[in-house]
C-alpha cells in the first residue's frame, strides 16, 4: 500500500521530449488551419486541437495517467461540471437568438 | 519524532485547489462563449487586430516551460540536483519572457486607445468592446497566475538547492509543477479563443 501511493513512476527525458514535440506539431497545425477560411469549422478545429493538447498536458506532464482512480474520477468530474455549466447555458441562449 | 508525510493526500489537495482555478477561469470561458454566440461578426473583426506572431510565440514559450518543469521533476527523482535547478531556472526565464511579450502586446493595444474604460473603446461596436474587455480580463488574470507561478517555482528551487525538497521527498516540486501546468493548460485554450477563432 505504502509503495502504491509513493508514485514510483518516473517519466524519462526522452518520453517527455516526445510529448513536447507532439504539442509543438499540434500548435503549428492549429495556426496553419486557422489561416484557411472554413467558417464555423475553424472554431471546431481550433477547440479540438486545444482539447487534444490539454489532454496531453493533463495525462503526461501532470502525470494523471499514472495516478490512482480516485484522482482520475475527481478530475473527470471537475471537467464534466464545467462542460455542463457551459453546455446547459447554451440550451438557454442558443434558442433565444 | 518524525514528521508526518501524506504524499497522496498532499497531491489530492493540490488538485482540489486546481479545480477551483478551473472553475474560476471556466466562468470567464462561459462569458466568452456566450458573447461569441451573440456577436460572432464583431468578435471576428476585433480578433483580427490580435498579434498572431506574439501569441504564437507565447504559446511555444509556455508549453516549453511546462516541458522544462516536467523534466525538472524527472531530474530531481534521478538525483540530479544540478540539472533540476537549471531546468527550474530555465522555466522562470521562459515565464518572464512570456510576460515581456505580453507587455508589448498590451502596450500596442494601449497606444491604439484600447484599454479598460477608455474613451475609444466606448465608440467601438458593442461586440468589439466586449471582446477587448474579455481579452484584458482573461489574459490579465492569466498573467497574474504566471507571476505567482514563477515566484512559486523560484521558492521551490531554493528548497531543492537547500535539500529540503529532494529525491525522496519531492511532492512540493510536483505540486508547484501541477500549478504551472495549469497555467499552461489555460493558455492552451486562451490562445485559440483570442488569436485563432476570431
Amino acid at each position: 500500500m505504502e509503495h502504491e501511493s509513493k508514485s514510483p513512476h518516473i517519466l524519462s527525458y526522452g518520453f517527455l521530449t516526445g510529448i513536447f514535440a507532439v504539442l509543438m506539431v499540434l500548435t503549428a497545425t492549429t495556426i496553419i488551419v486557422s489561416r484557411i477560411e472554413l467558417g464555423f469549422m475553424n472554431v471546431v478545429v481550433a477547440l479540438s486541437v486545444a482539447s487534444a493538447k490539454a489532454a496531453l498536458v493533463v495525462f503526461f506532464f501532470m502525470h494523471l495517467k499514472y495516478e490512482n482512480w480516485t484522482l482520475k474520477i475527481m478530475v473527470l468530474l471537475a471537467f464534466v461540471l464545467l462542460a455542463i455549466c457551459i453546455g446547459f447555458t447554451f440550451f438557454d441562449i442558443g434558442p433565444r437568438t | 519524532m518524525t514528521e508526518h508525510k501524506d504524499y497522496a493526500g498532499s497531491k489530492m489537495g493540490m488538485w482540489l485547489f486546481l479545480f477551483t482555478e478551473i472553475l474560476l477561469f471556466g466562468g470567464l470561458f462561459l462569458l466568452y462563449s456566450a458573447y461569441l454566440h451573440r456577436y460572432p461578426g464583431e468578435f471576428h473583426e476585433a480578433g483580427k487586430t490580435e498579434n498572431l506572431v506574439l501569441g504564437g510565440a507565447n504559446t511555444v514559450i509556455l508549453i516549453g516551460s511546462s516541458f522544462t518543469v516536467a523534466l525538472s521533476i524527472t531530474a530531481l527523482r534521478l538525483g540530479k540536483i544540478k540539472h533540476c535547478l537549471i531546468l527550474l531556472g530555465l522555466t522562470v526565464v521562459l515565464a518572464l519572457s512570456f510576460l515581456v511579450n505580453k507587455f508589448f502586446e498590451w502596450s500596442a493595444k494601449f497606444s491604439q486607445g484600447i484599454y479598460p474604460g477608455s474613451e475609444h473603446m466606448k465608440t467601438l461596436p458593442a461586440g468589439e468592446n466586449v471582446f477587448n474587455s474579455l481579452y484584458f480580463a482573461m489574459t490579465g488574470l492569466h498573467g497574474l497566475h504566471v507571476i505567482i507561478g514563477s515566484v512559486l517555482l523560484s521558492v521551490v528551487a531554493v528548497f531543492v538547492a537547500r535539500g529540503r525538497v529532494n529525491r525522496d521527498d519531492f511532492v512540493i516540486l510536483e505540486n508547484a509543477g501541477l500549478y504551472w501546468h495549469l497555467v499552461d493548460l489555460i493558455w492552451i485554450f486562451l490562445f485559440p479563443l483570442f488569436y485563432l477563432i476570431a
